[in-house]
């Protein structure tokens, strides 16, 4: 059977055109053209026809945590945001620090409305003392490492996991990927919300933006020294910021992200107690939020992701140092992004899929132009479309959304992956 | 008098911090706690102004003092009373605070004094509950009735805070004390001088009324009264400050600096107080100290309290009958 996305407005790359997209039963691009014709018509008029949506940074809770998030749920919630990949960071139980566990995500993602690309933990069980069995999953396809949730604390381990990753580059066809979460657990440890006149205010124990920013700068130098490539997630500083807007500018191979919330929100949120707001790294400040937006309009910022982290609302409504962090970000990335980054829409769908498919190692199949001969993983976006973020409406298992009542812009309409129609209307189909 | 905090409107069925109140809610409150403080002194000190309610402390930290001054409050206002304690309660077992807030309501009480070791607690317990909610303590962030009772005492020896300079000594970072003292001073008029050692000042007070010294002998002088805030040592992380013994050298009361501190001036304490570390025990029995009128006047002013925040409830119910 074929798919014809008709009447819709392709933008991606190359730029955009009025063309009509037919899809074949293989998953791939037929052609593109004017009034095509196929045995399913659908209608994308008003709409913006682009390549899916990449998300670099997304817990999906399984194995481990399914009352929060199965990958099932994730996926869903996934594609009903437009991604049609998403990186199911390695925070799992037991953690995801070895091909078992990779394996069971592989297979559970196949079933599911995005692809899932596994990351792994650098270090065994993400303690922070022994490497994974690196060139094991390389060989196995894994292309990015990280400890997400928590850094790797020791410099003389990160030297070695970032010299070891460089001899693995042949084995994986392009360079193996490090992401740091930037935190230095001393400084930081006690820490709820971002240390500042907020949190001096109310009297929520802090931790300092040089929490994050000595580990970008340590993770800087060591780059420079061994040539690793290193991928910065969640930035939140604006020290941070400028310390990899000077990194690129020696031409380090680094690369970072942004989370929708670090643009969105600050730590003026966390007034009303509610750990819906406690994320890590934290909300920062307003001077913190502009300098995120400056990143992302002049590249030093590579990509927006979200972070998704879902949380069962039981385990939310605790003491603010008692509730665990993280926040949903998958339904509402893409309106957000269109209204609040400072973003054009070109350069919004850049970071959210072509530039996150490159550092990802997918943009063989994600990201890339709307043409005859890709595979047809596409979101249909109508831009016009206003709605009430409401977390209990999501396809997320969980409903921990800070964005509880916003009305935003910009809607999914279809999401296609691999060819199927895993949105269609605005409903997820699986 | 508000530091930008945006809370739920205090003093009318919640009280949660000094955030929020106006002075003349503060006034109010002093001067229904005169009331009360009348009744004290009587052979029976006991009415039946609550008679038919139920208080609840439900305190998920370590607390005699504020405990036991607010059920004594409560007792002489008539008043039924239910302790819960973290100890004896399920919360370690997994059961979500809304849940335990959830139960705890159920069993009809009318007001919920919430002490908690994390900051905003008692605000989202209040979110929870048809009850009132009294704020007992919560984290590094506000102790109303505390503040509320400094106030009453310096207004029973002054007559009024307008104009008074008042110096807060000690670790202003994790003291729910200081915070909503600094409200409630600057609120009544009093200039406020916060004095600490940097590392236990708030990271980011620019914006405070308040001025900041970190040297006691610059300015004790000038005071009209001391404050001394209890050092916490179980909350701050090590490697604060070098030692107590130089801590208790450089910012404790000590005969030296009393004689520097103005004759009419007053030495406060929240107490339980570390003798030897934030005053000698010669300072403790220094005239100008204050701090059992404390103690005494906590009484009062948490029958004030409790008072005001149920009054309504029992107009209503006069009503009916």
């Amino acid at each position: 059977m074929n798919i014809v996305l008709k009447g819709g407005k392709i933008l991606d790359r190359k730029g955009e055109r009025s063309l009509d997209v037919s899809i074949g039963p293989d998953g791939k691009i037929i052609d593109t053209g004017k009034k095509l014709e196929g045995d399913r018509e659908v209608d994308c008029s008003g709409c913006v026809i682009t390549s899916g949506l990449v998300d670099l940074h997304v817990h999906l809770r399984e194995p481990g945590n399914e009352e929060a998030e199965t990958i099932e749920t994730g996926a869903r919630s996934g594609a009903m945001g437009g991604f049609t990949a998403l990186v199911a960071m390695p925070n799992t139980e037991p953690a995801t620090d070895c091909l078992a566990v990779v394996e069971q995500i592989r297979t559970l993602g196949r079933k599911s409305s995005c692809e899932i690309i596994p990351s792994a933990a650098m270090t065994v069980g993400r303690e922070g003392k022994e490497m994974v069995q690196m060139g094991e999953l390389v060989d196995s396809g894994i292309g990015i490492f990280t400890d997400d949730g928590t850094g790797v604390q020791d410099p003389q381990l990160m030297r070695h996991l970032m010299e070891y990753s460089t001899g693995l580059e042949s084995r994986l066809g392009r360079p193996v990927v490090l992401a740091q979460h930037c935190e230095v657990h001393e400084l930081a440890e006690g820490g709820y919300m971002h240390e500042g006149e907020w949190s001096s205010l109310l009297g929520i124990p802090g931790q300092p933006a040089e929490a994050e920013e000595l580990m970008v700068m340590r993770d800087i130098a060591l780059s420079k020294m061994t040539g690793a490539r290193i991928h910065f997630q969640h930035l939140s500083t604006s020290g941070s910021v400028q310390m990899v807007r000077e990194a690129k500018a020696l031409g380090l191979p680094v690369t970072a992200e942004a989370t929708t919330h670090h643009f969105t929100l600050t730590d003026s949120a966390c007034s009303c107690y509610d750990p819906v707001f406690k994320v890590h790294p934290p909300l920062r400040t307003e001077s913190d939020l502009k300098a995120i937006k400056e990143g992302l309009a002049d590249g030093t910022i590579d990509a927006i992701a979200t972070d998704h982290a879902p949380h069962s609302q039981h385990s939310k409504e605790m003491p603010f140092d008692q509730a665990p962090p993280g926040m949903l970000g998958l339904e509402t990335a893409l309106s957000l992004s269109l209204e609040y980054s400072g973003l054009d829409l070109p350069a919004v769908l850049g970071m959210l899929s072509w530039q996150p498919a490159k550092i990802a190692g997918v943009d063989d199949r994600h990201g890339m132009t709307v043409e005859k001969g890709n595979p047809a993983n596409l979101c249909v976006i109508d831009l016009d479309e206003t709605w009430t973020v409401s977390g209990k409406q999501m396809s997320s298992r969980s409903s921990n959304t800070p964005y509880e009542g916003w009305n935003l812009r910009g809607r999914v309409r279809h999401t296609l992956n691999n060819g199927l129609l895993v949105v269609f209307d605005g409903e997820s189909t699986k | 008098m508000s530091l930008g905090v945006a809370t739920t409107p205090n003093l009318t069925k919640h009280l949660l911090g000094i955030e929020g109140t106006t002075r003349e809610q503060l006034e109010t409150i002093l001067e229904l706690t005169d009331r009360f403080a009348e009744i004290g002194k009587r052979p029976i000190p006991k009415v039946p102004a609550l008679r038919g309610r139920t208080v609840a402390s439900v305190f998920f930290e370590d607390s005699t003092r504020t405990r036991l001054s607010f059920e004594s409050a409560a007792r002489r206002l008539s008043a039924d009373t239910l302790t819960f304690s973290a100890g004896s309660s399920s919360l370690s077992k997994g059961e979500s605070l809304r849940d335990t807030v959830e139960v705890i309501s159920s069993y009809g009480a009318d007001v919920l004094i919430v002490r908690h070791g994390m900051a905003g607690t008692p605000q989202r317990v209040s979110e929870w509950t048809d009850a009132s909610v009294v704020n007992a303590g919560d984290g590094c962030h506000e102790h109303p009735t505390q503040a509320l009772l400094d106030c009453y005492t310096l207004k029973q020896q002054r007559g009024a805070l307008d104009g008074m300079s008042i110096g807060i000594v000690g670790d202003i970072r994790h003291s729910r004390v200081a915070r909503s003292n600094v409200l409630a001073f600057s609120s009544l008029g009093a200039k406020v001088t916060l004095i600490a050692p940097q590392t236990l000042m708030p990271s980011s007070i620019e914006n405070w009324p308040v001025e900041v010294s970190n040297v006691l002998d610059d300015v004790i002088s000038d005071l009209d009264a001391c404050y001394l805030l209890r050092m916490q040592s179980e909350r701050h992380s090590k490697g604060l400050i070098p030692s107590l013994r130089e801590y208790a050298k450089d910012f404790g009361l000590n005969e030296r600096r009393c004689e520097m501190l103005a004759k009419d001036a007053l030495i406060l304490h929240p107490g339980p107080t570390n003798q030897g570390v934030e005053l000698t025990a010669e300072v403790s029995m220094d005239a100008r100290s204050i701090i059992l009128d404390q103690v005494t006047n906590g009484v009062s002013l948490r029958m004030a309290v409790l008072f005001m925040l149920l009054g309504q409830h029992e107009t209503i119910q006069q009503d009916e009958v």
